[in-house]
């Protein structure tokens, strides 16, 4: 018997844009912290223009798995490929990985002596040699696309939350990444703020960014994703459309955890 | 029941009670909010009452400026200022000889409005200035040689002026300002090897490090001044002025290193993964985003490590220099002027001060310019 969730209320679903090109590939991952396995023969093949939402009970490893993929923690056996390159200690094929994936904490992590605009144009100017003219156009181009133009000048410590979240999504977006990582991105805002973040995402995934996004925003996960991951244990328990994973999960783990956070 | 919607109207502020605010707010909080309180600013004035008024006597009100022996002095009750007055040119320049020194006063000239645009960036004199970089890196590269030849001389038909007659406040400001300038780069780096993940920079910068900071600073000017012409082969011979600046340098940036380091601590893993998931390589997310966070977070120990170096600089007497200190106890210890060195400290006292609270006024300028946060 399978009992049922109630899906969480959607306004409109964001129309699908996924293709038919792999842009990332995980084949029999496993990672460990010490002697902690933390990642367990993990296999994922994300297209391009998918948007995938990965959730699961804190220390299940889902923060581990996203930041594998742009090598900010380690991996000790398995392949990752990024749009054909192979993560591996070959530092030009890391360089190549992160100009392609952009990513977005928990934390924000802006550079906190820099303005907005200067968060914005670091990396196209040092990274991408852009001449600085042309990378502030851009910035400011995605800062009006976030909504907050008119903070460019301002010290990220004089914003709230929600409006510093969205400067690091601009911020990320500025190196024209062809994946976005979220590593739950509104886990730190005040309940007031989390919308304005989520709308923005949305926004994004709307235009057909690809996007891996660890979050515990169910509503969103059901209006943008076209998979839901949940992972247990260092492990991918489940995975399908959010209809069928909120409406029919399959494993008794799945059920628990739904029944958990969306109980109330 | 009815359903209505209260419009809400927010209170309007208003202003704080009188005694929170203004001279008396200020005064009653401060000074005479308990009795412990009150006590302690009686005592405080019957301190200065019986403290202020003897200095300034003696400093300024009694004492004598005029004419140019000690017998003007007697009797007085106040400084003898003539003994700082006939031998102030060698306070300031040693044995330099007199006839040269406009090659000091040009070089310090140049120096100091050099450092104007960069010191005050921000301000309204300089904003427009756009060649900062430039003068920076003339400044910090350029600069120091062409200093050297003024000061030593043998080019453009100026004579040479061997660094023994070197001397005072002139050979102070040579160190210091050597010390400050070559210790902070070096701080940096000390500072990046320890935390690196490579052993053997991490050793030696470890190695380095805890050997410099566990020996005194006169016993590594005196190695510098004895020991090492012994290793060196017959002939080769270091400068004695060059081999101070080196041990004075060294010295200073193995204490500017672990004061960068407590500064790079402080900095969350976080800053470093944004500016690595970007695509910065290590010395960009170095140069960029962390360290001008955490030298800015550690501006008052750097500056507190320079107003000690600057200080320290009176031990070269050890190794037979006449910075502006040992100038003014060996003046002070000539017959003519005897029973002055009170007058000759209290000079020195004051241009050590000047200096000093200069750096610590200009530290806290910095930090309230670099000041980003709400």
């Amino acid at each position: 018997m399978s009992e049922q969730f109630e899906a969480p209320q959607t306004t409109s679903q964001v129309a699908s844009s996924i293709t038919n090109e792999v842009v990332i590939q995980m084949l029999d991952v496993n990672k460990w912290y010490g002697r902690f396995h933390v990642l367990k023969d993990i296999n994922l093949t994300v297209m391009r223009g998918e948007r995938i939402v990965v959730c699961g009970p804190s220390g299940s490893g889902k923060s581990t798995l996203i930041r594998c993929i742009n090598r900010l923690e380690e991996h000790q056996e398995g392949d990752i490929i990024v749009d054909g390159v192979t993560l591996n200690d070959d530092i030009r094929n890391l360089d190549a990985i992160r100009q392609e994936v952009g990513m977005v904490f928990q934390s924000f992590n802006l550079f906190p002596h820099l303005t907005v605009l200067q968060n914005c144009t670091l990396a196209p100017i040092w990274v991408k040699k852009m001449p600085k003219g042309e990378a502030e156009e851009i910035a400011m181009k995605f800062l009006t696309r976030v909504r907050i133009p008119e903070q460019a000048d301002k010290y990220p410590g004089q914003l709230s939350g929600g409006q510093q979240q969205r400067v690091a999504i601009a911020r990320s977006l500025c190196m024209n990444p062809n994946v976005m990582l979220f590593d739950e991105p509104t886990s730190a805002l005040d309940p007031e703020m989390i919308s304005e973040v989520l709308d923005t995402m949305v926004d994004l995934a709307a235009e057909g960014m690809t996007m891996i996004v660890v979050t515990h925003e169910m509503g969103f996960a059901n209006k943008v994703a076209d998979r839901v991951i949940f992972m247990d244990r260092g492990e991918i328990v489940e995975q399908a459309p959010p209809q069928e994973f909120f409406n029919n999960p399959k494993s008794d783990r799945t059920k628990l955890f739904l029944s958990q956070i969306l109980s109330h | 029941m009815a359903e209505t919607t209260a419009h809400h109207i927010p209170k309007p502020d208003r202003e704080p009670p009188g005694s929170y605010v203004g001279v008396r707010g200020w005064i009653m909080q401060n000074l005479l909010s308990s009795p412990l309180n009150v006590f302690m600013t009686l005592l405080g004035i019957v301190f200065l009452w019986y403290s202020v008024p003897p200095l300034l006597n003696w400093l300024i009100f009694n004492a004598t400026i005029s004419g140019d022996t000690r017998d003007n002095c007697i009797g007085t009750g106040g400084a003898c200022w003539v003994f700082v007055k006939i031998r102030f040119n060698q306070f300031m320049y040693g044995f330099y000889p007199s006839e040269e020194q406009w090659r000091i006063n040009l070089t310090f000239a140049v120096l100091f409005i050099g450092m104007l645009p960069l010191m005050f960036w921000d301000s309204k004199l300089f904003r427009g200035f756009r060649y900062k970089r430039e003068l920076a890196v003339f400044l910090l590269f350029i600069f120091p040689f062409l200093a050297g030849f003024m000061f030593y001389g043998g080019v453009f038909g100026m004579p040479v002026v061997e660094t023994s007659q070197w001397g005072g406040l002139f050979l102070t400001l040579i160190i210091a300002i050597t010390g400050i300038v070559a210790s902070l780069p070096l701080g940096v780096l000390l500072a990046l090897g320890r935390r690196s993940n490579m052993p053997v920079i991490k050793m030696l910068c470890i190695g380095f490090i805890e050997l410099v900071r566990a020996v005194p600073l006169i016993t590594v000017l005196f190695m510098a001044s004895v020991m090492i012409p012994l290793f060196l082969p017959e002939g080769v011979n270091f400068n004695k002025l060059v081999r101070a600046l080196i041990a004075v340098a060294l010295f200073s940036a193995a204490y500017s290193a672990e004061t960068i380091r407590g500064g790079l601590q402080s900095i969350p893993k976080g800053q470093y993964e944004a500016a690595a998931s970007m695509g910065l390589s290590y010395w960009k997310m170095m140069g960029l985003v962390v360290m001008p966070q955490a030298l800015k977070a550690v501006i008052p120990g750097i500056v507190s490590g320079f107003i000690g170096l600057f200080k320290d600089t009176t031990l070269v007497l050890i190794i037979g220099l006449f910075d502006v200190l040992n100038i003014v106890r060996a003046a002070s210890q000539d017959p003519k002027w005897f029973g002055l060195a009170v007058e000759g400290y209290a000079f020195t006292a004051i241009l050590f001060f000047v200096f000093c609270f200069g750096m610590s006024q200009y530290s806290i300028f910095l930090e309230k310019k670099l000041h980003t946060g709400h």
